[in-house]
């Protein structure tokens, strides 16, 4: 559903993305991690059409991303980094907003409304400006507008990040009942959930692909488990490059 | 193109509803349209002396619109795009499937809809006038008009440059400064020099760019098409450089 040809970006002459490609299916939930820097956003953001590519290409049910942008990204949730939202509305109305970007409307926009308000589990504070919400509301905020118009790829960069535990743990059964329909990429470097949350990983370092494998056999590969597999390719790109 | 054009309309009508909203939730709206009205009616009552002419005339009174513009409408405006930069929500709106210019243009519309409703609580004045003696309504009406078309282009130079920064108060204080050259381009003191330093064909030219000419027009009650079209014109070029400046980030700039 999602294919990432050699997509590269520089920010003034510095690599930050240099050439990743990889393919993913339904059902498919990939962790995409790597050290802070590593260019998990900053693809993302390419894949999500906010970021032009200097080279390459991302498909998204065979829609370029750069030459048919307004098709690719109708089938794109897209939760940025932070997951930023506007302090000053509430969810509902947040929600609402989204909707008419998307060209709902009536019957139609309420029961999509409806339908995330249920998934995201955030119907207890609808009406709350969003700037009072705790932190795990919010992210339930940006998820649900993220999911709103049932797209089937998901780009989650650091869904969980600054969490509690108890709220982590939500975010995780969110993804996890959306998984069977949809193609999901997170991107997170806490290493802990990742054997809970994805099927399968890539590990990025230097804007390159260091690693492509499942959870169990990339924990396998080193006697320490995931972190030491995951600090082994880290180190070990950055011993070639110096 | 029918593609295109509901599009358009989807992406106006999305951001205008968010940002009438934004507008009135908070008390901006209503602190603004207070200010505004005081501060316009300090302007024509005392400074220009409106009863004291006598005259069913509200010449004194439009006579302030552009000089109170230039301050008004940039803070209006400071914060449609500068917002979405620094709270990051502009991340958001370029993934989404819609019409940048249909958001550029339904922000605009939102502020010009809060600066519609301020000058239409200013009708006291009209009735006074009317109380006053016999006024001209149709040339009345026709400077509110101008008024309001006059307001957009302020509007869109305000937008347009909240675009370029993260900081409204840095917004407002640019579109401030580029308003009131605008205007007073237009200003009898400024071409005077100008005509004095390069000659009457030059303080001439200068003055067709000055949103203050062609309201005086206006107010003199003709419509003049070339007025209108220099407003119309100007806002449509602030949409363009606004959608561009938005547009722009894609390319990783920041
Ligand atoms: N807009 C930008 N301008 C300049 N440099 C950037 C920009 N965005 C990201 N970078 C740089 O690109 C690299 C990759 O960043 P990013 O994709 O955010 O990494 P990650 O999400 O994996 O932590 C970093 O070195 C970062 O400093
Ligand atoms: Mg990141």
């Amino acid at each position: 559903m999602l294919d990432l040809e050699s997509l590269a970006k520089s920010f003034r002459g510095t690599a930050a993305v240099s050439g990743i490609s990889f393919s993913l299916g339904q059902g498919e939930v990939l962790g995409f991690l790597g050290q802070n820097g590593a260019g998990k956003s900053t693809t993302m953001r390419m894949i999500a059409g906010v970021l032009e590519p200097d080279a390459g290409d991302a498909r998204i049910l065979g829609h370029s991303i750069i030459s048919a942008r307004r098709d690719a990204q109708k089938l794109i949730g897209y939760l940025p980094e932070g997951a930023p939202l506007y302090a000053d509305m509430t969810p509902i109305g947040f929600l609402r907003f989204l909707a008419d970007t998307h060209g709902l409307s009536g019957p139609d926009r309420r029961s999509a409304i409806d339908r995330v308000i249920a998934d995201a589990r955030i119907a207890s504070v609808t009406h709350q400006p969003i700037s009072t919400l705790s932190k795990g509301y919010k992210r339930r905020v940006g998820l649900a507008g993220a999911i709103l118009h049932d797209p089937p790829v998901l780009l989650l960069d650091e869904p969980t990040d600054g969490l509690d535990p108890v709220q982590k743990r939500a975010v995780r059964a969110l993804i996890a009942r959306m998984a069977p329909e949809k193609a999901i990429l997170i991107s997170t470097h806490t290493l802990e959930e990742v054997p809970a949350m994805c099927s399968r990983v890539i590990v990025v370092d230097r804007g390159m692909v260091v690693a492509d494998s499942t959870p169990d056999d990339l924990a396998a590969s080193q006697p320490g488990g995931l972190e030491q597999a995951f600090i082994q390719l880290a180190s070990d790109m950055s011993d070639n490059s110096a | 193109m029918m593609r295109e054009l509901a599009n358009l309309w989807t992406g106006v009508r999305a951001a205008w509803r968010r940002e009438v909203f934004a507008f009135f939730a908070t008390p901006l709206a209503y602190v603004f349209i207070a200010i505004f009205l005081i501060v316009l009616g300090v302007f024509t009552w005392d400074l220009s002396r409106f009863f004291d002419t006598g005259a069913a005339d509200l010449g004194p009174f439009f006579y302030w619109h552009p000089w109170l513009y230039l301050l008004f409408m940039p803070a209006l405006a400071m914060r449609l795009w500068s917002d979405e930069t620094s709270a990051g929500t502009s991340e958001l709106l370029l993934a989404l499937p819609v019409s940048l210019p249909g958001l550029v243009i339904g922000k605009l519309l939102a502020a010009w809809t809060v600066a519609a409703a301020a000058l239409i609580l200013t009708f006291p004045w009209w009735i006074t006038a009317n109380i006053l003696g016999p006024a001209d309504n149709a040339a009345i009406a026709l400077s509110y008009f101008v008024s309001l078309i006059m307001a957009g282009a302020y509007l869109g130079v305000g937008a347009c440059i909240s675009a370029l920064t993260r900081s409204p108060v840095l917004a407002f204080v640019c579109g401030v400064i580029i308003a009131f050259l605008l205007t007073a381009a237009g200003w009898p003191l400024v071409t005077g020099a100008i005509a004095d330093v390069f000659g009457t064909a030059a303080g001439d030219s200068i003055a067709t760019f000055s949103f203050l000419t062609h309201f005086e027009t206006a107010q003199r009650g003709v419509l003049e098409l070339r007025g209108l079209a220099f407003y119309l014109g100007f806002i449509a070029l602030c949409i363009v450089l606004n959608t561009i400046f938005v547009s722009h980030r894609r390319s990783g700039v920041q």
